[in-house]
């Protein structure tokens, strides 16, 4: 019951604040409803057993990326025109509209308990308990996944060297 | 009525969309940029009720993991479309998508 409450609300509010992102005039509001959207979808996270996920999401969506999209917005703000729709607009909401439309379809009409080994599908084993652990072990485990965690490593870094370069002053 | 998978498909499947309505349809680069994360959290949503409902084994998380390299990728991405997003705005004094047409035949 709490749970359904929860999704409920956090839905509503992620989907909500998405929307005001694609409507609101003001780039600097829009950013502010960005934060709020990543904030409800922490607590979606949190609702699916998934909490190193949710603080995950707090440090680098609303903590990191959202500090950088505010502070791109200040270098860049347009006050007089704002956040405007381009031409094309009608098409892309169509467009939109049908894949949603579609991706309900199929999202609601797929039997996914038939997917599943073991008939319906159940919770987690230790849910509750937090899966902290099994997603380092299978990160940092030499049969798991170490390589591609190396590799974006590498990768953080050359975005972090190519942020540098492409502002520096000539 | 029970919160399963297909809810959390759904709400996944909506947020794409207002994230695709966005970027093609704002002119902000910034904007642009604000509603491709959207998309991403929303498949972020997808791959963990996907790892939570289909694979239920705590040693399995593969869903999860692949989101915490869909994270390294957002960051990494935001850095550095935001970094060419203000040179552009240096050199031309505009940030608007309908302006910057110089790649344009």
């Amino acid at each position: 019951m709490g749970l359904e409450a929860a999704f409920w609300i956090l839905a509503v509010v992620s989907v909500g604040a998405a929307v005001a992102v694609v409507l609101c005039k003001d780039v600097f509001r829009a950013a502010l409803f960005l934060v709020l959207s990543f904030f409800a979808v922490a607590g979606i996270y949190a609702s699916l057993d998934a909490d190193f996920l949710a603080a995950a999401q707090v440090l680098i969506y609303v903590g990191a990326v959202g500090i950088l999209v505010l502070f791109a917005i200040m270098f860049t703000r347009d006050t007089r025109h704002g956040s405007l729709f381009n031409k094309q607009h009608m098409f892309a909401l169509l467009f939109a509209g049908i894949l949603c439309a579609v991706m309900i379809y199929c999202m609601v009409e797929t039997d996914w308990a038939a997917l599943v080994a073991g008939g319906n599908a159940e919770p987690l084993p230790g849910s509750g308990g937090g899966l902290t652990e099994s997603i380092g072990d299978s990160l940092f485990s030499e049969d798991g996944y170490l390589l591609p965690v190396e590799i974006s490593g590498v990768m953080l870094l050359a975005a972090a060297l190519g942020g540098i370069v492409i502002m520096r002053d000539k | 009525m029970d919160i399963g998978l297909s809810h959390y498909l759904v709400l996944a499947s909506v947020l794409f969309c207002i994230g695709l309505y966005g970027a093609l349809a704002k002119r902000n680069a910034v904007v642009i940029l604000m509603c491709i994360e959207i998309m991403l959290n929303a498949v972020n949503i997808a791959l963990v009720a996907f790892s939570r409902y289909l694979v239920p084994d705590a040693v399995l998380i593969s869903g999860q993991v692949f989101v915490v390299f869909v994270l390294v990728v957002a960051a990494a991405e935001a850095v550095v479309g935001l970094a060419i997003i203000m040179a552009i705005y240096r050199s031309r004094r505009t940030i608007d998508s309908d302006d910057i047409d110089i790649m344009k035949g």
